[in-house]
């Protein structure tokens, strides 16, 4: 397979395996059909990500994007992790295969699915806590 | 550490035999077998060697074999040469929904020339019904194509009642037998086939080189043409250390066929018999019986083919898999889903295809090793999580 060191570093052993127990924001995305499916868990503090955790059904490539990702996202502010593209996701992969590209939009895509829910879920609370 | 190839469908080393005959066409014998001098006459005089031995695998005569660059080449050649020679006698040909893309893909090119197609259902097992046959002919039918066995499940085809019925309905029958040639045995002078496909690199012949058998007072359309080549039906000059190579690797497949299966289909039944002890959520593909002797293949649920061929890979265990995702087109196994697997389950396609020189302890070391791959990559699945979730 033409993947690079790194892509190979990270589907082997991959980062933030797993599930958060209640956490402040989920995204899916993908299905079997296109082939790949990703599920991200983040958990926020301060508006910070404080923990990012991915469970996915895919190739090497979809499975080393899914660890960057959640690497690339932990730690960093709401407005910094909606900055992380699909283009730097492959770049920080010493790039990906042409026919792998899509994978890297699924990691980037569930990652910002997960942050939307979280706002979503965060403007519910705000909501409700502004009619009391 | 040593390497273990568990991929014969992919191609099969080349024997020692085969090599040792070709390597003086490679190195030394030179010559244009349409020459009339010396040198000529000698690179002539094995070509018909070899077709000779190629016609005594499948029972034909060494006039009815045609050198091909490829199975495929072989396969677009009857497709589309029978679909030319044969167009005035109607349009419509029917395919199984099965076949190789070399086929499918001829065809679709066909369509657009005007001719229409047939696609034969099959069954979870991936057998095509005759009676299907039967009822897929019209009146301007000209052609019918079902592979002998299919690469990606190994299912072997009830080929005799097909081609019973395509002669005696007066429609051509061509079959795609590079998957089954030389493991299978077959008799073309005794079931009614109009044109079979084969090549070199499954059965330890080389690549770059195929052949098709054409009955004789066939009528086909050639697609390279050019000089008298192959009776004026395949220009170009031969590809002689290949054709040496092929005529070999036929040689040795009718001395060695018996002894060989009984090698393979003893690893291939300890596999379908011991994987399933070790792991759940498994699924043979094809047919338990009616199947190639070298040939195990399995769906895996809740994971990918790609990543699993990458981590045995590291193991330096080397398999195929009909998953998108190694697949170049990105689409999962036309196989698969035409037997009626779900996406999600055909996406975890693994297949095992053996080498004569593959041993018992090979499949021991598999076995040992693959499980925990499966462990890893499923705790990793949400579908597999969600499996379980839902169980509790």
């Amino acid at each position: 397979m033409d993947y690079s060191q790194k892509v190979m570093e990270h589907f082997l052993n991959p980062r933030n395996v797993g599930k958060i127990e209640n956490p402040d924001g989920i995204g899916e995305v993908g299905n079997p059909i296109c082939g790949d499916m990703m599920t991200f868990y983040i958990k926020v503090k301060d508006n910070r990500i404080v923990d990012v955790k991915f469970q996915t059904f895919g190739c090497g490539a979809a499975i080393a994007v899914s660890s960057m990702v959640s690497e690339m996202a932990k730690g960093k502010t709401i407005e910094e992790a909606l900055k992380i593209t699909n283009k730097k996701v492959a770049k920080e992969l010493g790039g990906l295969p042409k026919n792998k590209l899509h994978c890297s939009n699924l990691g980037a895509d569930a990652l910002h699915k997960a942050i939307e829910d979280y706002l979503r879920k965060k403007g519910k609370k705000y909501a409700k806590g502004g009619k009391k | 550490m040593k390497h273990i190839y568990f991929d014969s469908i992919a191609g099969t080393p080349v024997h020692p035999e085969v090599w040792k005959e070709m390597e003086p066409f490679i190195k030394v014998e030179f010559g244009n077998p349409q020459s009339l001098h010396s040198f000529g006459q000698k690179t002539r005089k094995v070509i018909e060697k070899a077709r000779e031995r190629i016609a005594n695998l499948i029972g034909a005569k060494k006039e009815e074999i045609y050198f091909t660059s490829s199975g495929s080449e072989a396969n677009n050649f009857a497709i589309k040469g029978l679909a030319f020679a044969y167009q005035n006698k109607g349009r419509h040909i029917i395919l199984s929904s099965i076949e190789h893309q070399s086929i499918l893909n001829s065809a679709k090119f066909l369509e657009k020339l005007g001719f229409y197609f047939s696609y034969l259902p099959v069954d979870r097992y991936g057998l095509v019904d005759p009676d299907d046959v039967r009822k897929s002919i019209k009146e301007d039918t000209i052609l019918v194509s079902v592979m002998w066995a299919n690469s990606e499940v190994g299912t072997i085809q009830p080929i005799k009642e097909i081609a019973k019925i395509c002669q005696e309905r007066g429609v051509l029958f061509h079959t795609d037998a590079v998957a089954a040639v030389g493991y299978v045995p077959i008799d073309v002078s005794k079931i009614g086939i109009d044109s079979l496909s084969l090549a070199g690199s499954q059965m330890y012949g080389p690549k770059g080189i195929g052949a098709l058998y054409l009955k004789k007072r066939t009528k086909i359309i050639p697609l390279i043409h050019g000089g008298m080549q192959e009776e004026g039906k395949r220009a170009g000059t031969e590809n002689v250390a290949g054709i040496v190579g092929l005529g070999k690797a036929a040689e040795l497949s009718i001395r060695k066929m018996e002894e060989r299966n009984k090698k393979l289909m003893k690893l291939r039944d300890k596999i379908i018999k011991e994987f399933p002890e070790k792991v759940n959520y498994i699924y043979l593909t094809g047919h338990p019986e009616k199947r190639l002797p070298y040939h195990a293949s399995f769906c895996i649920e809740y994971i990918e083919g790609e990543a699993m061929l990458l981590s045995l890979d590291l193991k330096n265990i080397a398999v195929s898999s009909g998953s998108a995702c190694v697949s170049r087109t990105l689409r999962v196994s036309h196989v698969l889903l035409a037997m009626g697997y779900p996406h999600a389950l055909a996406q975890g396609s693994i297949i095992f295809s053996f080498i004569e020189n593959n041993t018992e302890e090979e499949i021991d070391y598999l076995l040992e090793v693959f499980p925990p791959i499966i462990e890893r990559l499923r705790e990793m699945s949400p579908l597999y999580n969600k499996h379980f979730s839902k169980k509790e």
